[in-house]
C-alpha cells in the first residue's frame, strides 16, 4: 500500500492549483454574477495542455492518467465551479466516448481539436422524457441514402454551443429496447441542427448549458461511434468514468467552502475572540476537513483503480455520492460559519452552496447512484 | 547561446521557518518549492533562447528532494539540468556554495549565467557575486531588464532611485529580479516531458571538489547563535481630542527618540 503520488501527478497538482488560484478564482464571482462564459480562461487552459490531459499525446493530449486528470479538476473547481463543470464535460463526457469507442480515423479526426481546445467536448444524453430513464430516449437516427437522419431533441447539454460537434445518444433500432441505442456524432452548425441556450439556473452559471434541436438533420453513416446497438453500454461506462471527476469537484467545492470558513473563524471576533475559539465552529470545521479528506481518498483510490485497469464501478459511485452530497453540507455549514455574511454575494460561500447542488443532480442523480452501488452489492 | 540558470530549492514560502538549535540550520522537512525568484530566472533564459537558440541548462545544489525543483524548472521549458547532491556539501556557506556551483559550472558550456537576485530563505544575495568572482566573469546584478546583442548584453540595473543602464561582453553572470517577465506556467507536456529530460546528478568526487572547502566544516562562517525576532507589540493609539499632538511628542520624548 503507497498513498504516494507520483512526481507528476504531483507536479499537475501543484501547477494546477498555482494557475487556478493566480488566474481563474479572481474572476469567479464575476462570472457567476453575469454569467459570461469563462472563454479567456478556456484559452489558457488550452495553451497550457489542460484540455488534452488524460489523451495519448498521439492524439494531441498530454498524456497524463486519469488520477492526474482528477486532480488537476479538483484545484480548478476550487477555485471556480463553472469552469470546473465545463471542463469535466469536456474531458469526461466529451473526449472519453471518442477515445474509448471511436475508430482510428475517428480519433484522428476528432480528438486534437478537443485536445487543442479548438473544440469544447459535448455529449448529448438526456431528454425532456428520458433522464434517469436513460432507456427512455425519444431521439431517433434512421438509416436513409448512406446516412443517418436524425429526429428528436435533448436538454441539460453542456457545452455545445462551444462544440464543433456533439457525441448524441439515438435510438437506431427500435423494439430492441436499450439494446436499440447507439452513439453517433453530430457536427453543430450542419442544416437541423439548433443548439439553445436559455435557461436560467440555480449556480454554476458560467457553465453553458444547452437544449439541443434535431431536425432532419443528416449526418455520414460512419459517424456512428462504436457498435451499433451498445450505445446504452458504452454511454454507461463513459459515466462511470465521469462520476469519478465529479467526486473530484465535490472535494474542489468543500475545498473553497472550508478555506473560506476557516479564513473567517480566525478573523471573525464576538464574545471577545475569534469564533474559531468556540467549539461550536470547530466542530462544524473539523467535520469538513475529514469529509473532504474522506472523499478524495474515494475518488482518488476509483482513478487509481481506473488508471491500473480494474474494475471501479463501485468505487466511482462511491466517489460521485459521497463528494457531491459531503459538498452540498460543507457549503452550508460554511455559510451558517459565516452567518448573516454567508448569505450575501459578498462572500463566495452561497455560491459554493448553489454550485454544488448540481453535482448531487448532473451524471446520475444520488438516488441513481445508490441503486447503481445496491445493483453491485448483487440486490 | 548558451545559457545556464543557477536554480535552489527553498521552503515553501508559506511554511513555518524553524531553525535546528544544535546547528542553525533552517529545518527543510516541510513543503519545499523552486525559489520563486528562479522563477523569473527561469524564464529570463527561456526568453532568450526563444529569441537567440541555443540550450538551457540549469544549475542546483542540494538535497536529493531538490531535483522537484529542478523538474520544475525542466518542465517550464530548461533542456537539462546539473544536480549536486552530496552530504559532504551540508551546510555550505555563501563562499562554499559559490565554489560548488562554479565548479559545476565549469563542466558545462554557457555564454551567460542568470540567477534569481537571492534566495527567499537564506536571503544574501550573494552566491551571484561569488560565482562570477570565481568564474573570472563580469557580474550584472538586480536586473529589471536584460537584452542579448549578439556578443554582448545590455541591462538595466535596478536603484533605489531607478536604473543605471549597463552593455557587457560576454560571458557574464546575471541576477534578475522579481518584475523583470511573468514566469511561465509549466504546461501539461512540459511537465510529462520533464522525466525524459537529461538530469546530471553528480556528487562531490564527480566534480574534482575539495571536500575541505565545502559543507559546515569547510564554510568561513560560523552561526553562533539565533534567534526568533519578539513578536511586534501593539501600536499606541492616540485618540486626537486637540491635544494629540501634545500626546505624540510626549510619546516620541519618552523613547528618547526627541
Amino acid at each position: 500500500m503507497d498513498f504516494t503520488l507520483t512526481d507528476d501527478q504531483r507536479m499537475i497538482r501543484e501547477m494546477a492549483r498555482d494557475f487556478s488560484q493566480a488566474e481563474i478564482a479572481p474572476q469567479a464571482a464575476e462570472i457567476d454574477r453575469t454569467g459570461a462564459f469563462p472563454a479567456d480562461i478556456l484559452k489558457k487552459m488550452s495553451e497550457l495542455g489542460l484540455m488534452g490531459l488524460p489523451i495519448a499525446e498521439e492524439y494531441g493530449g498530454a498524456g497524463a492518467d486519469y488520477t492526474s486528470y482528477c486532480l488537476a479538476l479538483e484545484e480548478i473547481t476550487r477555485a471556480c465551479g463553472s469552469t470546473g463543470l465545463t471542463y469535466e464535460a469536456h474531458i469526461s463526457l466529451g473526449c472519453m466516448p471518442i477515445y474509448y469507442y471511436g475508430t482510428e480515423e475517428q480519433k484522428r479526426e476528432y480528438l486534437p481539436m478537443l485536445c487543442s481546445g479548438e473544440s469544447l467536448g459535448s455529449f448529448g444524453l438526456t431528454e425532456p422524457n428520458a433522464g434517469s430513464d436513460a432507456g427512455g430516449t425519444q431521439t431517433t437516427a434512421t438509416l436513409s441514402d448512406g446516412e443517418w437522419v436524425v429526429n428528436g431533441s435533448k436538454c441539460f447539454i453542456t457545452n455545445a454551443a462551444y462544440a464543433k460537434f456533439v457525441t448524441i445518444t439515438a435510438v437506431t433500432d427500435k423494439g430492441k429496447g436499450t439494446r436499440g441505442i447507439s452513439d453517433i456524432i453530430v457536427p453543430t452548425g450542419i442544416p437541423g441542427f439548433k443548439v439553445r441556450a436559455a435557461y436560467e439556473k440555480l449556480g454554476l452559471h458560467g457553465s453553458n448549458t444547452t437544449e439541443l434541436f434535431f431536425d432532419d438533420v443528416r449526418v455520414p453513416e460512419k459517424n456512428l461511434l462504436g457498435v451499433r446497438g451498445e450505445g446504452f453500454k458504452q454511454f454507461l461506462a463513459v459515466l462511470d468514468g465521469g462520476r469519478i471527476a465529479i467526486g473530484a469537484m465535490g472535494v474542489g467545492i468543500a475545498q473553497a467552502g472550508l478555506d473560506a470558513a476557516l479564513k473567517y473563524a480566525k478573523e471573525r471576533v464576538q464574545f471577545g475572540q475569534p469564533i474559531g475559539k468556540f467549539q461550536a465552529v470547530q466542530f462544524k470545521l473539523a467535520d469538513m476537513a475529514m469529509n473532504i479528506e474522506l472523499a478524495r481518498n474515494m475518488y482518488l483510490k476509483a482513478a487509481w483503480l481506473k488508471d491500473t485497469g480494474r474494475p471501479y464501478t463501485q468505487e466511482a459511485g462511491y466517489a460521485k455520492l459521497f463528494g457531491s452530497e459531503m459538498a452540498t453540507k460543507a457549503a452550508l455549514d460554511a455559510i451558517q460559519i459565516h452567518g448573516g455574511y454567508g448569505y450575501i454575494k459578498e462572500f463566495p460561500v452561497e455560491r459554493y452552496l448553489r454550485d454544488a447542488k448540481l453535482l448531487e443532480i448532473g451524471e446520475g442523480t444520488s438516488e441513481i447512484i445508490r441503486l447503481v452501488i445496491a445493483r453491485g452489492l448483487g440486490l | 547561446m548558451n545559457i545556464a540558470v543557477c536554480v535552489k530549492q527553498v521552503i515553501d514560502t508559506e511554511a513555518e521557518k524553524r531553525l535546528d538549535p544544535a546547528t542553525w540550520r533552517l529545518d527543510r522537512n516541510v513543503t519545499c518549492i523552486l525559489n520563486p525568484y528562479d522563477e523569473y530566472a527561469v524564464e529570463e533564459a527561456l526568453r532568450i533562447k526563444e529569441a537567440h537558440g541555443g540550450e538551457v541548462t540549469a544549475v542546483c545544489m542540494g538535497p536529493q528532494k531538490a531535483e522537484d525543483a529542478v523538474r520544475k524548472s525542466l518542465a517550464m521549458g530548461v533542456d537539462s539540468a546539473v544536480l549536486v547532491v552530496d552530504e559532504a556539501l551540508t551546510g555550505s556557506d555563501v563562499q562554499a556554495t559559490a565554489y560548488v556551483l562554479a565548479e559545476a559550472l565549469k563542466g558545462i558550456q554557457w555564454d551567460l549565467v542568470i540567477f534569481g537576485v537571492r534566495s527567499t530563505d537564506g536571503e544574501t544575495g550573494c552566491v551571484p557575486a561569488a560565482v562570477a568572482e570565481r568564474l573570472g566573469v563580469p557580474l550584472l546584478s538586480t536586473l529589471a531588464k536584460v537584452e542579448v546583442q549578439g556578443s554582448s548584453v545590455a541591462v538595466h540595473r535596478e536603484t533605489e532611485q531607478g536604473y543605471v543602464s549597463y552593455e557587457c561582453p560576454l560571458p557574464a553572470v546575471l541576477s534578475v529580479i522579481k518584475g523583470i517577465n511573468e514566469p511561465r506556467y509549466p504546461s501539461m507536456k512540459g511537465i510529462m516531458g520533464a522525466k525524459k529530460k537529461p538530469l546530471d546528478v553528480k556528487d562531490a568526487s564527480a566534480l574534482g571538489l575539495d571536500t575541505a572547502q565545502v559543507g559546515l566544516s569547510g564554510s568561513k562562517t560560523k552561526v553562533l547563535s539565533a534567534r526568533i525576532p519578539e513578536p511586534r507589540k501593539a501600536g499606541v493609539k492616540i485618540e486626537d481630542d486637540g491635544t494629540g499632538a501634545q500626546k505624540i511628542v510626549e510619546f516620541l520624548a519618552s523613547q528618547k527618540l526627541v
